[in-house]
């Protein structure tokens, strides 16, 4: 071949593969379009309003959509409360404390946590759950139901049920994401404080300190994924829109009420408000990924970015 | 030697302690797992006949009944999604290891990072903006769209990190007897990546054919037979959750069911994916 056809062969090459990696570049950017497009008619109509109105009739053609931010949020929160320390514990047991032996099987077993479809957590959740925590409900002493956190009827469909199935469903990412932070940190860090005499935790605080940017970043990871989850909750949270502390009652979120309300949307404002919120899911989904992008950037630098291992490969909850 | 002060007591019980925390997480991680598959074999198993996988769901009321039609509408789709990411999502990824520095590659990556986060339920919307409101009908095409819209950052991802892999001494060679780079790459990187990406496609296959939320409103659900790619079609995970969320004891236990056949599969393809991934990183660590 002459050098020209070499390197007409070169930029054919090149300009074949950048067509698809331009593909998705205009694929994300398709569907910021499509969802500011589709919503439109409620950004018009409500404008700031529809993030701090409480009322969502369809009927009467109101929307507003503070229950379902607030369930997505004070779901989610409670999720990481519960799952961040479990992840991080995890995370540290394999990678300083787990027998050799035990540590690739247990990895494996943990990731597979990730690999169960949503709509299995949502049929346990159903039926397994949530029969359980109405119980723990039921059980609850007449002097803690006055305190707004577990107020209600016991019902086991609500906030709590929801935080539970988010919770384990969360745990995987972040003690993975966790764990390649926790291996990214020089021997040398340990090394030193056991010299100085440090026992085995005041060394693993050692490391959690030395990765802690790193650390954010899965829990943020774990967050990302928790908004967003949608048949898992739908199926215990109980879709009821209210605003309340209670994590008795049941509540909605914003992924849910697209779930349940997208088909039966006859009203353009209706579907267009739905897409609002899809919208706004999707901005909320792009800031903390990035976030924790950032976050976990410094730590993969010397290497590869800490990629999730294969087997517990996400794909968006 | 110096006998122990309380303070070193003290922080040696702290230590322990934490180990203990520590060892009871991953123990508190595996009772959910062990559940899950538990009470999904439990109810699922004994509804698992032949007549799940070959028959058609039965109205209420008659007992037995299959999921016939849900199985072969979930291969369907998953079918038009890997036709509609596969080739996109291998070409990417191969841009993005061949020009990683490319400006194009940063928008690339970050795009399919974006995308990999996207909720599901967010690109059923996008899916039915683009592919049902056009037509004015739930069809398989637009569900196995979103499917494919969810594979292509996993796929992107598999492509990537695994030609990250394959040993550079591949490609020079290749390249010292005269290879141009489109050939390098086609007759010798990416053979000897292939494996691995295969087995990456099937475990996003498996992945993707778990998903519920981006089908509600893009293929929908059909109580018929349909093969058809212009009609609504059934799914496994979106009879399941119809079936759960029925009053009905018959579709429940159908619903548990259909539960084990998606674990059973996952299961099946994360082994798989686990076993291929550790000979690839053997062959790895011996050639390089």
């Amino acid at each position: 071949m002459t050098r020209t056809a070499v390197a007409r062969d070169g930029s054919l090459f090149r300009l074949g593969l950048g067509v698809a990696a331009l593909a998705v570049v205009a694929l994300v950017l398709g569907i910021a379009f499509v969802l500011v497009d589709g919503s439109l008619l409620s950004l018009r109509a409500f404008g700031f309003s529809f993030w701090r109105t409480q009322v969502w009739d369809p009927v009467a053609r109101r929307f507003g959509a503070l229950p379902f931010i607030w369930g997505t949020l004070y779901s989610s929160f409670l999720a990481l409360l519960l799952a961040a320390p479990v992840a991080l514990g995890i995370a540290v047991f394999l990678s300083e404390l787990s027998p050799r032996l035990l540590r690739q099987p247990l990895t494996f077993l943990t990731e597979l946590l990730a690999a169960i479809p949503s709509i299995v957590y949502g049929l346990w959740g159903m039926f397994v759950l949530v029969p359980v925590v109405r119980k723990l409900e039921v059980a609850t002493p007449g002097w803690m139901r006055h305190v707004p956190l577990f107020s209600g009827p016991p019902l086991g469909v609500g906030m709590l049920a929801a935080a539970l199935v988010l919770a384990v469903m969360v745990v995987p990412f972040t003690a993975a994401v966790a764990r390649e932070v926790l291996k990214a940190v020089p021997g040398a860090q340990r090394e030193a404080a056991y010299a100085l005499g440090a026992t085995r935790w005041e060394a693993i605080r050692m490391a959690l300190f030395y990765g802690r940017t790193g650390i954010i970043g899965a829990v943020m990871l774990g967050l990302g994924r928790a908004l967003g989850e949608t048949m898992a909750v739908t199926m215990v949270i109980g879709n009821n829109p209210q605003v309340s502390p209670s994590i008795f009652a049941p509540q909605y979120t914003m992924a849910s009420v697209i779930a349940n309300e997208f088909t039966e949307a006859a009203d353009p404002l209706h579907l267009h408000a739905l897409v609002e919120i899809g919208l706004v899911l999707f901005l909320l989904t792009i800031v903390i990924n990035a976030l924790s992008r950032l976050l976990l950037w410094r730590v993969g630098k010397k290497e590869e970015a800490p990629a999730v291992p294969a087997a517990a490969a996400p794909v968006a909850a | 030697m110096k006998a122990t002060s309380a303070v070193d007591l003290r922080r040696r019980a702290v230590s322990r302690a934490v180990e203990v925390f520590c060892a009871a997480s991953v123990v508190l991680a595996l009772v959910p797992l062990g559940m899950i598959l538990f009470f999904v074999l439990r109810q699922g198993l004994p509804a698992l006949n032949g007549a799940f996988f070959t028959e058609m769901p039965k109205p209420v009321g008659e007992p037995g009944g299959g999921m016939a039609n849900a199985m072969v509408g979930t291969l369907i789709l998953i079918g038009i999604a890997a036709l509609a990411a596969v080739p996109v999502g291998i070409a990417c990824g191969v841009y993005l290891t061949e020009y990683r520095r490319a400006r194009l590659s940063t928008a690339a990556r970050f795009s399919a990072d974006v995308l990999n986060g996207v909720p599901s339920i967010v690109i059923g919307i996008f899916a039915y903006q683009a592919a049902v409101v056009p037509f004015r009908r739930f069809t398989a095409l637009a569900g196995g769209l979103a499917l494919g819209v969810m594979m292509l950052p996993l796929i992107i991802r598999t492509t990537e990190e695994l030609l990250g892999l394959v040993p550079p001494s591949y490609r020079e060679g290749s390249l010292a007897l005269g290879a141009t780079r489109a050939r390098a790459v086609w007759t010798v990187v990416l053979p000897a990546a292939l494996p691995g990406i295969v087995t990456g496609v099937l475990v996003a296959l498996a992945r993707v054919a778990g998903e519920t939320a981006p089908l509600l409103f893009t293929s929908f659900n059909n109580q018929f037979w349909s093969t058809r790619l212009d009609q609504e079609i059934a799914s496994l995970t979106v009879q399941v959750y119809t079936y759960a969320n029925s009053p009905y004891e018959d579709w429940h236990r159908q619903a548990w069911a259909g539960a084990t056949v998606l674990i059973a599969s996952v299961l099946f393809f994360s082994l798989l994916s686990r076993f291929a991934t550790r000979r690839l990183e053997r062959m790895h660590r011996g050639t390089a």
